[in-house]
């Protein structure tokens, strides 16, 4: 279990803007995203716990152990830490074989079971035909097994991970994604995993923080976070809404229900708890959860007629973009049906909608 | 007439010497100025570079006030090895290491800090100690580069002259390095000497400048 509360300042340079991080937050077992666009502090909060860079102020505990306490002048080496870390290039040791790599990190354990556990490591992630060979003599999934294997080695009380998948093409991804689940039933360690890839999240984060310049702006499970953005802002990060600018025209608790001005539109919408009539707000609806349909007399309930402007072609389903900025997604089945609809109808289903 | 080999012989000699010196000092001014973070650090970098630029008047004299009979460090000398240092082939070994430490150190830090720093991130994350980083990783990943500036170091130790003279001197047999006996040479109308030993010494110069040249990182 880590706790960690960080405060970090850089001024404001001639040729850098200021930067100040100041965070809190705790990650158990199990996997945990950090996620926030570049330059929001996620590789400075792995470099805090893992001791590279010293906060000014806050405290960071693991299990037991205080790694860093800002009031008491405690800052504990890399060294001591018992940290794991997997580097964005993997950092293996370029001069020596995947063998002696694992045997510089498993130097310190007893001369007799050094052996046993390199091998078994090597067992482990499917290395035994490569130990021989160096780095760049192996392959990326080589390489990319052999520095997670070396970090685990020590028996590290926490993995950090820094964008390990970032670059790789979708087999390795994938192949990357079963190793790491592999990791966390096998070995238990607790993973901070940083990333700026939603998919990644939700393959692998048991839990996510998303991380806005410096700050925490949200966290819990990444389908919690999906379902329920905090604000607008979180909203933006996924990248995965349409947000649409609305007015509450009627609230109604006992029913559960509401009545939304969305344009020229009045639409049917769940009870918002916490809002008042009147209030300007901004409708958040994911794409694949609006129901679009060929426009054949008037429009229903929770149906406003669009304008298709343009379908853009995806791997497994189609995006359709329409007046107004508003985003559906269909399958292709359905889209090639469709295809010669004169106008669209897009149907807001009232579960779905939520305020921000 | 014969040719006195001697003077070669000592300049390999002190050239070994002033490298070896060089590169146990040097190394480890280098790691720290490639690692360490701290006041003065970009001064003590001009500190050990001046020596490049510096006329050999200028530094031999330095030697003579800093190394002389007369001063702390050369009675210490005395004291402990029972005889001076100035005027033996030490004092020019001393010397050579004024040009040989610089350069060393300037290649040897650049090559530090051309080193990758997650590589001594991972090592430290996986418990070792800066000894053993600095052993097993930083140095290996470095050597080509350390080589190459070791063996630009023994060449220019080679071929001291000025500073030599003012605190080695030119005692034949015994200081005379192979430098000063060309001047000898030539000063004497010695005209078969000063040739034979200047295209023996251009050629080892040439031998080594192509080693480190094989030896530098492409």
């Amino acid at each position: 279990m880590l706790q960690a509360r960080l405060r970090k300042t850089f001024p404001q340079g001639p040729d850098s803007a200021g930067f100040s991080l100041d965070l809190e937050f705790q990650a158990a077992a199990g996997v945990t995203v950090l996620f926030g666009p570049s330059g929001s502090g996620k590789t400075l909060v792995l470099d805090a716990i893992a001791g590279f860079v010293r906060p000014e102020e806050g405290r960071i505990l693991l299990d037991d152990d205080l790694l860093f306490d800002g009031a008491t002048q405690v800052h504990l080496p890399p060294q001591a830490r018992n940290c794991g870390y997997v580097f964005q290039n993997y950092a293996l040791f370029p001069h020596m074989t995947l063998r002696e790599n694992l045997m510089f990190a498993a130097e310190r354990r007893p001369r007799l079971e050094r052996h046993r556990r390199v091998n078994e490591m090597l067992e482990t992630f499917r290395l035994a035909d490569a130990a021989g060979r160096r780095p760049h003599e192996v392959s990326g999934g080589q390489r990319q097994r052999c520095s997670i294997a070396r970090a685990l080695i020590v028996a590290p009380k926490l993995l950090l991970l820094d964008e390990p998948a970032q670059g790789l093409d979708a087999p390795l991804r994938a192949e990357f994604y079963e190793v790491l689940r592999q990791v966390r039933a096998d070995f238990k360690t607790p993973m901070l995993l940083v990333t700026h890839d939603l998919d990644e999240c939700f393959e692998l984060g048991e839990e996510m923080l998303i991380l806005r310049e410096g700050k925490i702006v949200q966290s819990g499970p990444p389908r919690n976070i999906l379902d329920q953005p905090a604000n607008i802002e979180v909203a933006r990060l996924l990248g995965a809404f349409n947000l649409i600018p609305c007015e509450i025209r009627a609230l109604d608790p006992g029913r559960n229900t509401s009545k939304v001005q969305m344009g020229e539109f009045e639409l049917d919408g769940p009870y918002f708890p916490g809002r008042l009539k009147g209030d300007r707000v901004t409708m958040c609806v994911r794409p694949e959860q609006l129901v679009v349909s060929p426009r054949l007399g008037r429009p229903g309930p929770n149906q406003i007629p669009a304008e298709l402007k343009r379908a853009v072609e995806k791997p497994q389903w189609m995006r359709l973009e329409f007046e107004g900025g508003i985003v559906a997604e269909i399958g292709r089945a359905e889209f090639e049906r469709q295809r010669d609809n004169k106008g669209w109808l897009i149907e807001f289903q009232p579960s779905t909608l939520r305020v921000l | 007439m014969p040719i006195d080999w001697f003077p070669l012989w000592l300049s390999l000699r002190v050239a070994v010497v002033s490298t070896a010196v060089a590169l146990a000092v040097g190394l480890w001014i280098a790691y720290i100025l490639a690692n360490r973070e701290f006041r003065f650090k970009e001064a003590v970098d001009a500190m050990v570079t001046l020596p490049l630029v510096l006329p050999p008047t200028v530094l031999g004299y330095y030697l003579l006030v800093l190394i002389g009979r007369a001063s702390p460090l050369g009675k210490l000398w005395e004291t402990i090895f029972g005889s001076p240092l100035v005027f033996t082939w030490k004092a020019a070994v001393v010397a050579a290491l004024l040009h040989s430490l610089p350069l060393l150190v300037k290649s040897a830090r650049a090559a530090f800090e051309s080193v990758d720093r997650s590589y001594e991130r991972a090592a430290r994350t996986l418990g070792a100690s800066e000894w053993r980083l600095f052993w097993r990783v930083t140095l290996p990943l470095a050597h080509r580069s350390i080589f190459a500036a070791a063996a630009l170091a023994f060449a220019r130790s080679l071929g001291d002259f000025g500073v030599t003279l003012m605190v080695a001197g030119n005692i034949p047999g015994r200081t005379q390095t192979v430098a000063v006996a060309i001047y000898d040479a030539v000063e004497a109308g010695n005209g078969a000497v000063a040739r034979t030993l200047v295209l023996v010494v251009s050629i080892v110069a040439l031998l080594i400048l192509t080693l480190a040249n094989r030896l530098s990182p492409r």
